[in-house]
């Protein structure tokens, strides 16, 4: 150090108390305070723990790759490994709902339950940007309500899971439904157009009925509508005679529905969501207040489909699953009488 | 004789609260330390400046050469995945869009390997999924949802819907309206430009592509064009008229893009390298 020649003996400073480094410069003498111990510590240990990590974990780059590190972790590994564990812990449940006749799934009350947790999830997630939040769609424009009993492709659990793992009229799934309205602006006069509007609207007794309006729907309209208007659910043809309208029941809009045809699409779902996903949300649907009986379900239910229904481990849920098989043996529901 | 520091007869001997060494005679009185090796040898960083630098600039070199420069020439870093094919232009004029209304201030479009994000969003992100996009959207602000994987999930209606008046079917959305979009009709005049350029900073567009970016990008929204080329071109192009109205308008080429996302890697038949 080339201050040497300036050194004296370290000492105590009075007025302090502090020990001085040794070093003054005319007379100007330096108070030794170095770094607390503590300070100096966490630093080291950082620096240690720095090379510790990247001896655990991988790190430094190499010629084709980098270090795996002696923990062998991996960022993917890790997310898989999460999500088998979660996989594995509703595995019974998520094979049962996949296995299970949903006709019958109601009889399970543990295995109901799950799925219709599972589908409130699914459906908050995948399904709430065009059905809203509370699935009572979008009035009006052409997003339908799930939470009432007018269902335009079956309003029953195996219809609904249908209708989600395949969607409507896209083009990505062959087995979408499908049914296209023509549009009646080609084919009718403007003034035809105007009195099947009436005649529309006479059916859920919006307006009168008239009888030019009657001949026009029957040659157009009855093949998919049907003749009473009570819709088609094979086609996906709306019923007319009730007060729900899927694309606005004002003149403006029905003129508009029959010159132009609507054509709502919705994607298939069965890909993405998996089996398990698509039924756990259909039963969600099914039970939000519209859900429909399934018909067979008056059958009496076999033996094997009795013990099917049952033998579902209760796994996390509280409820006891012996409270299953007496339920599944009582009196089936009634079905729902199609409008 | 005054106890006030600022008295000018203050003595700091007649202070109780300031220790001297002469109250504990022997004793270094206000706990200084006693002198470690480790004080002594942190004190050479402390006092020579050319040690300090060299051992700052070591710190620095971990983090920026060693970590970060290697993914620049790592072949392992961007692994190869079957689908990842350039943009179609019609795409990438929607990307452009998707660029200009700053999208990417609200939605990400990087998926992060966690359990909660997998299993809302789908799969997580992989590196060759954003490897055409320059500049890349991942985001860092997630406003709204993630965009990774919006292709597909959605009708075009819906989009339609949405992008003209968000509110209109989620209520509870605070996204603005982007109903202009479908007012702006577009041609393609520099579309030819624009994927050149994108050759320029390195996606494989080639001569063809290029040449016949006007045609594609004109026929993606006509589903009775001949869209042989395109689809050669651009494997799994989807062609429709996506916003339902004459004309190719910047809310056809959004959503073209936005129907794309997320959609080109087939992950039925994509096994994850599990070394990553």
């Amino acid at each position: 150090m080339s201050d040497d020649k300036h050194s004296h003996e370290k000492r105590i400073d009075e007025e302090t108390g502090t020990e001085t480094t040794g070093h003054s410069w005319d007379g100007i003498e330096e108070l030794n305070t170095p770094l607390p111990r503590w300070w100096l510590w966490t630093f080291y240990g950082t620096i240690v723990w720095g090379v510790i990590y990247t001896i655990l974990y991988p790190a430094w780059p190499l010629v084709s790759g980098t270090t795996r590190g002696v923990l062998d972790w991996t960022t993917r590994g890790e997310v898989a490994a999460k999500i088998e564990t979660v996989r594995l812990s509703n595995a019974e449940l998520t094979e049962s709902l996949v296995n299970i006749d949903l006709g019958v799934l109601d009889r399970n009350e543990d295995l109901h339950r799950f799925a219709v947790s599972a589908g409130a999830s699914v459906f908050a997630n995948n399904c709430s940007q065009c059905h809203g939040a509370g699935a009572a769609g979008v009035q009006a424009a052409g997003y339908p309500n799930l939470l009432d009993d007018d269902w335009l492709w079956g309003g029953q659990i195996t219809d609904i899971a249908m209708t989600v793992r395949h969607g409507i009229r896209n083009e990505d799934d062959p087995d979408a439904r499908y049914s296209e309205m023509p549009a009646f602006g080609e084919i009718l006069e403007d003034a035809e157009i105007a009195t099947l509007v009436t005649y529309v609207r006479s059916l859920s007794g919006l307006e009168e009925e008239t009888a030019e309006g009657a001949e026009l729907y029957l040659d157009n309209c009855s093949a998919c509508h049907g003749e009473e208007g009570l819709g088609d659910r094979e086609l996906g043809a709306p019923n007319l005679t009730d007060a729900i309208w899927l694309y606005g029941g004002t003149p403006e809009a029905v003129r508009y529905t029959i010159e132009n045809a609507r054509f709502g699409v919705m994607p298939p779902w069965g890909e993405r969501l998996g089996e398990a996903q698509v039924r756990a949300v259909a039963a969600y649907v099914h039970g939000l207040g519209g859900g429909e009986a399934e018909p067979q379900v008056e059958e009496e239910p076999t033996a094997d489909e009795m013990e099917e229904a049952a033998d579902v481990p209760d796994a996390s849920f509280p409820a006891d699953a012996e409270e299953t098989p007496t339920e599944a043996g009582e009196a089936p529901v009634e079905p729902v009488v199609p409008e | 004789m005054s106890k006030d520091p600022r008295s000018p007869d203050y003595d700091p001997k007649d202070d109780p609260k300031v220790a001297t060494a002469s109250d504990a005679p022997g004793e270094i009185p206000n706990e200084l330390p006693p002198e470690t090796q480790t004080i002594t040898f942190h004190q050479r960083f402390e006092r020579n400046a050319t040690l300090l630098l060299i051992g700052s600039f070591a710190v620095v070199s971990v983090g920026g050469i060693v970590e970060i420069a290697p993914l620049f020439w790592l072949e392992n870093t961007i692994e190869k995945v079957e689908g990842m094919r350039p943009y179609s232009p019609l795409e990438l004029t929607g990307r452009d869009i998707y660029v200009r209304e700053g999208c990417y201030l609200c939605h990400s479009q990087m998926i992060r390997p966690m359990r909660d994000e997998v299993e809302r969003y789908g799969h997580y992100s992989l590196a060759a999924e954003s490897m055409y996009d320059h500049p890349h959207q991942w985001g860092s602000k997630r406003t709204g949802p993630d965009l990774a994987r919006i292709g597909g999930r959605y009708s075009d209606e819906w989009h339609v819907d949405h992008l003209m008046d968000p509110q209109s079917v989620v209520p509870e959305s605070v996204m603005p309206k982007y109903a202009f979009l479908s007012d702006t009709l577009i041609d393609g005049e520099h579309v030819g430009d624009l994927v050149a350029t994108h050759r320029m900073v390195g996606v494989p567009y080639t001569d063809d592509m290029v040449n016949a970016a006007r045609a594609d990008f004109r026929v993606q929204t006509d589903p009775f064009g001949d869209i042989d080329g395109l689809l050669e071109r651009y494997p799994g192009a989807q062609v429709r008229n996506f916003d339902g109205r004459p004309g190719t308008s910047e809310m056809d080429a959004l959503i073209a893009y936005l129907q794309m996302l997320g959609t080109l890697v087939d992950f039925s038949t994509f096994t994850p390298d599990p070394d990553r």
